[in-house]
């Protein structure tokens, strides 16, 4: 392998920073005064607490699930902190108000709420560890009948649409992970379109795990309305930390009739150093319900970070002609550990839906394709297609797949494609040949193969995916 | 951004239009570099190389002046490709002995990119696939890494893409293959088309052709030839590696070198390839005294 391959791969966290706030953190452990108390510090009404609860009971009956192509040691769930939010936390009118510290926290990622503020057509709900500290643009949404705001705040404001629609995708027994979310997530964002409203600009949340030992469970909910369409953009970065921190996150989204969502995810937390010490465990449950006829979800994924990433974007086609699509691109090296992909379960007719997954297997890095596409006796006319690349540099990675093809109607109509290539040094050569560098070419040649992915993600993305991959996003679309 | 009123072809590619009239191209220089350069030297002293344990070229001697045609000839296995390889910097290649010396620069210290952006260019004998990558784009990256290391501003997408326009023409390349990925699902023509179009953008100072004539038809060669022909000058030079005489009837050398077993056992001006062409390889070695053991 040549050195300026290795550089690349071992490149340094650029993001591992600790930032000194003062924090409100619950005692580590978890019990049912536990959940009572982050319910009640969020000054939430009965049902959710009730919800909360329930959840934690299921949970309690439930086993880690290890069936994921991830190895980690044991996590002892009663050594965690389950809640921890700056403290002083008001409405705040204005980024003035932000606590310095924070906006030099964001100003280092190259994400300064005062430069989003300006990006035409961003709105930012920045989350720091678990509450809300700043959020944009949210009147001119309101205008429109569009609520964008923290899940505490919607829990507040608008608690019918979140009784009616909670859980109603990810249910709170849903899988272990999730129930621990259902049991104490403390924060997330809440997005409701309303009928025939086409949301006019991208959604964005950044969010940042910061507290030591403070798992992070977020909980997304976003809905758009009959005729609605919304586009939501996620952004992970995270500071640097020895011990290895749990994420069970779980975002819902729900489409009706006409409607569409389209989620966009970059995730870059701290992967661990080049030991394998240290990193985010990643275990996210992410599903979208195309619910009425004509709806639409499509995901899509750049996976760079954390130790070990277990996530499953996933589309329930329930609506007639409903479509779901999932487009990912997941990177590992050094030894990340990823095991990734999606679920396509078509109920409704002439249901459609498309999958292109792109893995990247680097250093000592582990990556897997998992993804069950499933067609139901009633789905007359459904189909899917498949598409599983990986590319492998260097000798000691690994790449997997797993897919699962579960066909009940025989109308069905199901493609899948499956290539597994290496960057070879004669790539490398030529593209240096011309006057590029190693880096360079390896970032375009990762670039080209990651394309299909990369033309999905919207503009405002495209920086942040070019940083976090050092991929010019030129490639694809020029 | 290039500053100036005129069109940002006339900014860009000064040299296509002094070499079409026939101008001195040194204009080109100047832009390209901020000194003005008015020749160059490839001096190749006593070179050994070889893959491994495998010695393939032993002993080569060979100086190109800016603005000459070097034809290398010879049998599979004597050592042509290597000495290409080598001169663009390789890896897969180790140098065991000799010198390099490229406008008085130790060329052998010098990695592979910093050769390319100091005017060396290598049209391969087997062009590499990059999918997904299209060829407008690794082709701009490619101009404006150049660029930059001599001290240039970058261009941006639309610049280059006029003033990649007559480069087009020049060799017979519809605009529409810069959209296609680098070489991915390229005729063998089209590949060795694709390399003297990057060539012709490029605009090297030694550029060295790697049986560029090698699974053309005749038309393909032809195109192939004149685009060569059209960018020589008395600024650049040109090595041309093949194994047929056939190329040179487009390409005139100016001189031709004879490798056998890693050495150049026969040199001369173009009237050496018609010979060869007439009495075969087993010719010169003999002659020269070397056993047809290459393989």
């Amino acid at each position: 392998m040549s050195s300026g391959i290795e550089a690349l791969v071992n490149r340094e966290y650029a993001y591992g920073f600790v930032t000194d706030v003062e924090t409100d953190t619950v005692p580590a452990g978890l019990n049912e005064d536990v959940i009572r108390t982050i319910s009640a510090k969020k000054n939430e009404p009965e049902f959710m607490l009730e919800w909360r609860l329930k959840a934690y009971r299921r949970w309690l009956t439930m086993k880690e699930p290890h069936w994921g192509n991830v190895r980690y040691p044991p996590i002892d769930y009663n050594s965690l902190v389950y809640y921890s939010a700056p403290k002083s936390v008001k409405p705040l009118q204005s980024l003035d108000e932000v606590d310095p510290e924070l906006l030099r926290t964001y100003q280092k990622l190259g994400i300064s709420l005062n430069e989003q503020k300006m990006l035409a057509g961003v709105a930012v709900d920045a989350i720091f560890d678990s509450v809300s500290v700043g959020t944009t643009m949210r009147e001119e949404l309101g205008k429109l009948g569009i609520i964008f705001c923290s899940f505490g705040e919607a829990i507040q404001t608008h608690p019918d649409l979140v009784e009616k629609y909670l859980g109603t995708v990810v249910p709170h027994s849903d899988n272990f992970f999730a129930a621990l979310n259902a049991a104490v997530f403390s924060d997330g964002s809440f997005a409701y379109v309303p009928k025939g409203v086409k949301c006019p600009m991208e959604l964005s949340t950044y969010f940042r795990i910061n507290s030591k030992n403070t798992g992070q469970f977020e909980r997304t909910l976003i809905i758009a309305d009959e005729g609605a369409s919304v586009s939501y953009l996620e952004g992970c970065t995270a500071p640097k930390r020895d011990e290895n921190q749990l994420h069970a996150a779980v975002v819902e989204l729900i489409a009706l009739d006409n409607a569409s969502v389209k989620y966009s995810t970059v995730q870059n937390w701290y992967s661990g150093d080049a030991e394998g010490r240290g990193g985010i465990y990643n275990f996210v449950t992410k599903r979208g319900k195309a619910a009425g006829v004509n709806s639409k979800i499509s995901w899509t994924q750049v996976e760079t970070g954390s130790a070990i990433t277990w996530k499953y974007p996933s589309v329930i086609l329930q609506g007639d002609n409903s479509t779901g699509e999932f487009y990912s691109v997941a990177v590992v090296n050094r030894k990340q550990q990823a095991d990734t992909g999606t679920k396509m379960i078509h109920i409704g007719k002439n249901t459609k839906s498309t999958i292109v997954s792109k893995g990247i297997s680097a250093g000592q890095g582990n990556n897997s394709y998992r993804g069950l596409v499933r067609v139901l006796p009633k789905a007359e006319g459904a189909r899917n297609y498949t598409q599983c690349d990986s590319m492998l540099i260097g000798n000691n990675c690994g790449a997997h797949t797993f897919p699962y093809i579960e066909v009940q109607n025989n109308t069905a109509t199901l493609e899948h494609e499956a290539s597994t290539s290496k960057i070879g040094e004669d790539q490398i050569f030529y593209c240096k040949q011309r006057g590029l560098s190693a880096e360079h070419a390896v970032s375009m040649i990762v670039s080209g193969f990651c394309r299909e992915v990369f033309k999905e993600l919207p503009m405002e993305f495209a920086v942040e995916a070019q940083q976090l991959l050092g991929i010019t996003l030129e490639g694809s679309v020029g | 951004m290039l500053s100036g009123t005129g069109s940002a072809q006339d900014h860009a590619l000064p040299d296509i239009h002094s070499r079409q009239t026939g101008r001195s191209s040194v204009r080109r220089f100047t832009q390209y570099k901020q000194h003005s350069i008015t020749g160059f030297v490839l001096e190749i002293n006593d070179l050994h190389a070889g893959i491994g344990d495998r010695e393939i070229l032993r002993g080569i001697t060979l100086k190109v002046n800016a603005g000459e045609v070097h034809a290398v000839m010879g049998p599979n296995g004597s050592g042509k490709s290597t000495l290409a390889q080598v001169l663009a910097g390789n890896p897969s290649y180790q140098v065991t002995k000799g010198t390099v010396r490229y406008n008085g620069l130790d060329l052998l210290e010098m990695d592979p990119e910093v050769r390319a952006q100091n005017g060396i260019f290598l049209a391969f004998q087997y062009p590499v696939e990059i999918p997904g990558v299209s060829i407008a784009y690794f082709l701009r990256s490619a101009y404006n890494e150049i660029r930059k290391a001599n001290g240039q501003e970058e261009v941006d997408p639309l610049e280059f893409l006029d003033l990649v326009q007559d480069r087009l023409r020049l060799v017979d390349v519809d605009e529409s293959m810069l959209s296609r990925s680098v070489n991915q699902g390229f005729s063998g023509g089209e590949k060795k088309r694709n390399e003297i179009f990057q060539m012709a953008v490029l605009s090297p100072r030694l550029a060295i052709l790697d049986e560029t004539d090698s699974g053309l038809d005749i038309d393909a060669l032809r195109i192939v030839a004149e685009g060569v022909n059209k960018l020589r000058s008395p600024e650049n030079a040109t090595i041309v590696v093949t194994h047929y005489q056939r190329l040179l009837n487009y390409i005139i050398p100016d001189f031709v070198h004879v490798l056998a077993n890693g050495r150049i056992v026969k040199s001369g001006g173009k009237e050496l390839a018609l010979e060869l062409e007439e009495h075969g390889y087993d010719w010169v070695q003999n002659s020269a005294g070397v056993g047809a053991g290459a393989s």
